[in-house]
């Protein structure tokens, strides 16, 4: 019973391909293609929609209001309004911009999002472009978007938007480096590059109930939460949003798109932010298995997206509590911090993998990543003059 | 469906490299390049080719692109009226191709039916790498490694 709940979809999807089994073979792949690509554009639209009326939720929630509760049920209703509204938007473009490279920059900008989507499993037997180098197709696609924001920024003829295309692309091109770097332990234990295969590494349970995620090993945890990090700051959210400081440069690359352009670039925003988590999930979390063993009733796309929908959370929660950095303080944390951690995650994971995988490593991989940790947080405090501030004050 | 797909990928991949010899804004000839970039990767995914064509995407879409367009951001202004058409460029390019041309058709391996092949994993990939050729692996490694040095030395602001 609970194996045909869990095979559900993919039961819907072979119901469907029924019709066409007399048509030609090309034919039959093609719709098979559309119905995966439908699936996932229909289930990450709704996500988006669900998803942009909760994040003001749980914000006015922590800053202590009431959210959108006009429209519909609990303001569920908001995010109609919101694509109406944008819709019905003019659309301006300046008048010295350069027009075919300001209208292209949000369709390249949601297009690698949408891909990335594509090769992330989402339940057993549910990815919808299952490839060999499938975290290497994340990352490749990802690396487009940096194109699209030069785009925006330069075709919109405009200082700020300029300025913020620089912030952001410098950003990205500095996390891009822990982010990958990060997922290399991964790929090193598993010794495959397809996220199939990370998911299935992570199943079973040692002792009986303790998961095999690799989240819970010492160097796991380390590489997930600078993932994590670097994965904020790719989808450039708070506080690692400053391209689109509005206190300083506008919108940053933004600043001169209106209505329903403007809405795609929020789309790929949130897009980014959830091929960023979903791979987040894929690779530390355990994918689509679940917690504990007797809880494997539960149909395996209900762990995906429980654990994805965790980790917006935190991205919301992120947002609500923490102010934005300062531009350098940003690029010197990657450079400085991130990318010897990064570098120690490897080596933990190596330590670990030689100690058969046992407590012994366990340790190991901890203390290295500890003792690296620390000296890294005294050598980075040297030379500083971390003296009390002084305010001056008009008297 | 493959020959298809090797017509549409090989005139949009010429129509990019077309655009980008022939645009006169120097930003738009980065980004049809970047169109170009992008066909050659859909050949190696043609060719079965997946982890060259992803690194083909990562590498020249990602990296050579992005620095190109700064390159030109940063270095040029009022590009519009910079060159007239340029016979010397002309010139190089038809020896280029007449080479090419002439080192083709003197090639006597077209007719030869390709030795079979095992399937190139990323795994095969990478376990070549770690073994056969971990020398020229670890010389490129330092030559990237001195190149950022030497980037970092060069933008390094001298403290006083």
């Amino acid at each position: 019973m609970s194996g045909s709940v869990d095979q559900i979809f993919l039961s819907l999807k072979q119901w469907l391909l029924s019709f066409l089994s007399n048509a030609p073979e090309w034919v039959q792949m093609a719709a098979s293609s559309l119905i995966n690509i439908a699936g996932v554009l229909g289930v990450f639209m709704t996500l988006f929609a669900l998803i942009s009326v909760l994040e003001r939720k749980i914000l006015g929630r922590i800053q202590n209001r009431y959210g959108p509760n006009r429209v519909g049920p609990f303001g569920l209703l908001q995010p109609l309004a919101d694509g109406i509204k944008l819709l019905i938007k003019e659309d301006i473009v300046p008048i010295r911009a350069d027009k075919v490279v300001h209208f292209l920059a949000p369709i390249l900008m949601a297009a690698p999002a949408i891909l990335a989507l594509g090769v992330i499993p989402y339940g057993r037997n549910m990815t919808a472009f299952s490839i060999d180098g499938g975290i290497l197709f994340f990352f490749a696609v990802g690396s487009a978007t940096e194109l699209a924001v030069f785009m925006a920024g330069w075709g919109s003829n405009n200082k700020f938007s300029m300025l913020g295309a620089m912030r952001a692309i410098a950003q990205m091109v500095s996390y891009e480096l822990p982010l990958i770097i990060t997922v290399l332990p991964v790929v090193m234990i598993v010794g495959s590059l397809s996220p199939d295969t990370i998911v299935d590494a992570q199943a079973g349970y040692a002792q009986g109930f303790i998961p095999r995620w690799f989240v819970l090993t010492p160097w796991g945890a380390a590489a997930f939460l600078l993932f994590f990090v670097s994965g904020l700051v790719e989808s450039n959210r708070t506080p690692f949003d400053v391209p689109e400081g509005e206190s300083e440069i506008v919108a940053g690359h933004m600043t001169e798109y209106s209505g329903f352009k403007y809405a795609i670039f929020f789309l790929a925003e949130y897009f980014g932010m959830f091929a960023v988590s979903g791979l987040a999930v894929t690779l530390f979390l355990g994918g689509w298995h679940a917690p504990l063993p007797w809880l494997e009733f539960v149909p395996s796309y209900v762990w995906f997206f429980t654990k994805l929908g965790a980790l917006l959370f935190v991205f919301v929660w992120i947002r609500g509590t923490l102010p934005r950095m300062r531009v350098d303080h940003v690029m010197n944390f990657a450079w400085k911090f991130m990318m010897p951690m990064a570098f120690t995650c490897i080596l933990a994971a190596a330590v670990w993998h030689y100690q058969a995988h046992g407590w012994a490593g366990w340790l190991w991989s901890l203390g290295i990543l500890l003792a690296v940790y620390l000296a890294l947080s005294r050598f980075l405090r040297t030379g500083k003059n971390l003296a009390a501030r002084t305010y001056r004050f008009a008297e | 469906m493959s020959a298809a797909a090797f017509l549409i990928i090989s005139v949009l991949m010429l129509a990019g490299a077309l655009a980008a010899a022939c645009l006169r804004k120097l930003v738009h000839a980065a980004l049809c390049l970047v169109v170009a970039f992008v066909g050659l990767a859909g050949f190696f995914f043609l060719l079965g080719a997946e982890f060259v064509g992803l690194v083909q995407v990562f590498v020249y879409v990602g990296a050579v692109a992005v620095l190109i367009v700064f390159t030109i951001l940063l270095t040029r202004r009022e590009d519009e009226d910079a060159v007239g058409f340029n016979w010397g460029g002309v010139l190089v390019a038809i020896v280029v191709f007449a080479g090419l041309l002439w080192t083709i058709l003197n090639t006597a391996s077209l007719s030869v039916a390709a030795p079979a092949m095992e399937a190139l994993t990323v795994k095969r990939i990478g376990e070549v790498l770690m073994t056969s050729y971990v020398w020229p692996l670890q010389c490129v490694g330092l030559l990237l490694t001195a190149a950022l040095i030497g980037a970092l030395v060069l933008v390094m602001e001298e403290k006083q």
